[in-house]
This record gives C-alpha cells, sequence and structure tokens, in this order.
C-alpha cells in the first residue's frame, strides 16, 4: 500500500531535501505516522495535542481533508497526500 | 528601515527579512516585527510624514522597506485615497457620523495596489524579477498592473470562473494570465505548491506575505491622518483571508504606540458573505478558529473559504469589543445601492458587504449615537457590474418632447 506524501519546502530539510516520502496505511493518520517512523522530528511539527496544527493543511487527491473525514480520511493505494503550509492567499 | 525580522505569530521564532512566510517550526504565518525606538521624536516623525507623497510612501518610517523615504518610486503609487463624510448615509441609517474610506480610488481601483506596492518593492530589493499571486481578482488586476510598470514578468492565476471585468482588467496589462478550473482555495493551493518548486518568483501573497500584508496598515494610518490625526470609534471591513482587517488594526496600533494618536483602537467590525463566511460563523459560535468552507456567494472577492488570518480577525473583533457579521447575496445587491444613492460612490460587492454589515449593525442598536464609523469601501463597483443589473428601470424615448414627457407625466416640475 504505497502513498506518496508530498512535503512542502519548510519540511524538506527534515527529510534530506526529498520533496516527497513513501507511505504506508489506509488513513491519512496511519499514512503520517508510517512517515514519523522514520522521520520522527516531523511529528512536532505537523502535530499538536495529537491533532494536526491549525496552520497545516493536508489534501488527498487535492481535497482538503477537513472536508473529509480529518485524519480518518482513507487513502487508496497509489494516491498522493500533499501537505502544505495554511497562511498563503488573501 | 524600522523593520528588524520577520517573527512567527504563533511560537514567536524569529527570521530574517527575506522572502520567508511560514514558521518552518510550527507552520505558523511571519509577521514582520519593528523597532520604532527611532522614532521618539513624533514631531519629526508627523512631518516626514505631511511632507511625504501623496501615496503610501509617506508612510515609508512604518513599512519594510530599506532606504530613506522616497520622493518618488517608480511602479504605481497607491493610497491617499479620499475619506469622505457621508451625512446622506448616516441619516438614512439613523446614526451620528460616518465616513467612507474609497479605496476603489486607487490606480487599479481596489485596496490591493497597496499591499502590492510594498510586496513588488520588497521583492525588487530582495532581487526577483517576476511577481505572481493567487487572487480573487483584485490582486490580479493589481499584480498585473504593477508588474507592467516595473518591467517584472507576472503569472496571475485566477479561479476560472471570475467576473468578466476582473478578467479583462487584468490581461490588457499583458501579463501571463492563468484561468484555474477550481474556486479561489484550488487556485491558492496551487500556487503554494508551485511558489515551492519556483524559488525566484515572488508570489505577493506567498512567500511575500508578510511584507504584502503591511501595506494594509496604510489604510489605517491614512484615516487617522485624514480624520486630523484623530481615532474613529468604529471601522467596518470586510473579511476573506483577513489579512486587511487584521493589519487596520494593527495600522492604529502602531500610531498610538509611537504617539502619533491617542486612544484605542477603535472597536473593529467584519463584514462577510453568508456564502463565504467563515469567520463570521466562527466569531456568532464562540470558536477561536474557522472551520473551511466552499464559498458560493456573488461577492467573488471575498471569496475565500480557508481564512488564513481567520483566528487573528476573530481576536481582533472580540478583543476590542466589535463583532463578524454576515449578510446575504439579496442584502450585499442592496448595499451596493444603498451607498451609490447616498454617497455617490459605485462599490464592487465586497463593498456591498460592507455597507450591509454597516445597515444591520445600525439596525440592531450596536452603533452609539455619538460614534465616529469609517466604512473601508475596497473595490470598484465597474468591475461586478453584474450585481446591480436589472435593479433599476431606465426610460426609453422617442427623440421627441412629447415621448419624454409621456415617460415623465406627472414628475416634470413647471
Amino acid at each position: 500500500m504505497a502513498i506518496t506524501v508530498k512535503l512542502p519546502t519548510q519540511l524538506r530539510e527534515a527529510v534530506g531535501g526529498a520533496a516527497s516520502v513513501q507511505a504506508e496505511g489506509a488513513t491519512v493518520g496511519e499514512a503520517l505516522e508510517s512517515v514519523f517512523t522514520t522521520h520522527g522530528e516531523l511529528r512536532d511539527r505537523l502535530y499538536q495535542n495529537g491533532d494536526l496544527r491549525r496552520f497545516v493543511n493536508v489534501y488527498v487527491g487535492g481535497e482538503d481533508i477537513r472536508f473529509l473525514d480529518g485524519l480518518e480520511t482513507e487513502v487508496p493505494d497509489g494516491a498522493e497526500l500533499t501537505i502544505l503550509p495554511a497562511v498563503a492567499g488573501g | 528601515m524600522s523593520a528588524k525580522q520577520l517573527k512567527c505569530r504563533e511560537c514567536g521564532t524569529e527570521y530574517a527579512l527575506e522572502a520567508l512566510y511560514v514558521c518552518s517550526e510550527c507552520f505558523g504565518p511571519l509577521e514582520v516585527g519593528y523597532d520604532h525606538s527611532r522614532l521618539a521624536d513624533v514631531g519629526a516623525v508627523r512631518r516626514r510624514i505631511q511632507g511625504g507623497p501623496q501615496n503610501i510612501w509617506r508612510y515609508h518610517d512604518f513599512l519594510p522597506l530599506e532606504g530613506p523615504q522616497p520622493r518618488t518610486r517608480t511602479g504605481l503609487p497607491a493610497g491617499c485615497t479620499p475619506l469622505i463624510r457621508a451625512d446622506r448615509l448616516a441619516a438614512r441609517l439613523g446614526l451620528g457620523e460616518v465616513w467612507v474610506k474609497n479605496d476603489a480610488a486607487n490606480p487599479t481601483h481596489s485596496f490591493k495596489d497597496r499591499v502590492v506596492s510594498v510586496a513588488a518593492t520588497r521583492a525588487r530589493e530582495l532581487g526577483f524579477d517576476t511577481l505572481a499571486c493567487a487572487s480573487t481578482g483584485n490582486l490580479a488586476n493589481s499584480v498585473a498592473a504593477h508588474g507592467a510598470a516595473l518591467g517584472m514578468d507576472s503569472y496571475v492565476l485566477i479561479p476560472a470562473d471570475l467576473e468578466e471585468q476582473k478578467v479583462l482588467a487584468t490581461g490588457v496589462y499583458g501579463t501571463n494570465l492563468v484561468k484555474v478550473r477550481g474556486n479561489y482555495d484550488d487556485v491558492n493551493r496551487l500556487c503554494t505548491e508551485i511558489s515551492g518548486d519556483r524559488e525566484n518568483w515572488a508570489f505577493v501573497n506567498i512567500n511575500m506575505r508578510p511584507y504584502y500584508a503591511e501595506g494594509s496598515k496604510t489604510v489605517a494610518y491614512e484615516i487617522a491622518e485624514q480624520l486630523g490625526w484623530e481615532l474613529p470609534d468604529r471601522v467596518v471591513v470586510p473579511i476573506a483571508s483577513g489579512s486587511l482587517f487584521t493589519k487596520i488594526g494593527k495600522g492604529f496600533e502602531e500610531f498610538i504606540g509611537v504617539g502619533l494618536i491617542d486612544g484605542d483602537v477603535p472597536t473593529m467590525n467584519g463584514a462577510q458573505a453568508t456564502g463565504c463566511s467563515p469567520v463570521a460563523t466562527a466569531f456568532e459560535a464562540g470558536r477561536d478558529f474557522c472551520r473551511p468552507v466552499k464559498p458560493h456567494t456573488i461577492a467573488k472577492s471575498l471569496a475565500i473559504g480557508n481564512p488564513a488570518d481567520g483566528p487573528y480577525a476573530l481576536d481582533l473583533a472580540r478583543a476590542t469589543g466589535g463583532s463578524i457579521d454576515m449578510v446575504d447575496d439579496q442584502e450585499i445587491r442592496a448595499g451596493i445601492r444603498l451607498l451609490a444613492a447616498t454617497t455617490g460612490i459605485f462599490t464592487e460587492t465586497a463593498g456591498g458587504v460592507t455597507t450591509a454589515v454597516l445597515q444591520k449593525l445600525a439596525e440592531a442598536g450596536a452603533i452609539g449615537p455619538d460614534e465616529r464609523v469609517v466604512i473601508v469601501i475596497t473595490g470598484e463597483g465597474l468591475k461586478t457590474l453584474d450585481a446591480v443589473r436589472d435593479s433599476f428601470e431606465a426610460h426609453e424615448v422617442d427623440p421627441t418632447i412629447e415621448s419624454f414627457e409621456e415617460a415623465f407625466a406627472g414628475s416634470v416640475h413647471a
């Protein structure tokens, strides 16, 4: 169950400069957990009190997961999960 | 310059004054931090402002740009828009004193010229040669025009269903116009991704956002200066991302802080359209965060479903005893007509939202009879003509006195 997690520039340094990493899992939460097993320092940068920080946006297939089931949102095999800062625009 | 660093609003981590917008520790927004200690001679600061050019560069001491105050700068100098006393509007609403800050009187007819002037100037200082933006329309006009004026390439990304007037008033400047099949939040997501890969592009509202946002403070500076260095009691401002709203608050705070004006930050009222009201809804529910929404409103310039500065707008409204209210499409159209019919100012849908919220506050008795109220009109009515289509009748007549008299029978004075 390979999932591609695309990282914003702000997180790339933490994974050795890569623009994306591979993940495993059936949901967004599981996929992120699998990323944290190899890149532990990403957890504190993305999470606060067990949930996504308020200025972190996560998209599955281009849709903000807050319009889906949040961290419980299912991620099909081969899907792309995109993490982006929320403070842009306006 | 007075600007000293970029600072995360959430965790306080500091960064150099570069093209950065997000804290890499916590993803919080970066904001420009200043040291105003060299502005201790208030009289000198005031004289520098009053002796400055008739545009936002007169407030150079408070903007994140290098060098001395410019007499002129190339580009499209923005600001110094009229502040008009609107006695007929006040009378209609049963209010004491209402002023209209008409920011349609900017080079591309919206307040966006303020923020783009600052962002584009800072972008040049940092060595960029390409401007870009994610826009709901007004920003598109302004970035395309500033690119043309400054001789910079520009890329403007807009939702494909934008009002035709705003599309035409962007393309005319010769920009690279990109119509994205999606809503503004889709455009914004795409631009955020692109900005990560095109590091030589200055996205005014992404990697240049801390500088860009500072331009909005000049609305507050001008209001205070135009009122004779006094504060209004209340300001009504439209909210899309919440950046304009919060920076107007910051502008008043700074002028109070250095001693240019006395008093407290005015009561801040935010205005949203019901069809895109994530901040108003959060205010009503007593929440300190915004749930994103899918916009559906005629006020397309305010149609940001995921407002970046929503939490800070909520804080400001609450801290100043204000509120964030919403009005529906019908009220927005009526607001455009009300402003036009009582002040002679034709505003776009966002101004309809602002005027309608003023009316709503007045009718609810939220505004005291002695209050001096300023409404911020952010854009030009000619950009959203559909909003007033079929809202009035015209009289078609033959070119004869008889035909004219027939049309106006009973209403013609001797």
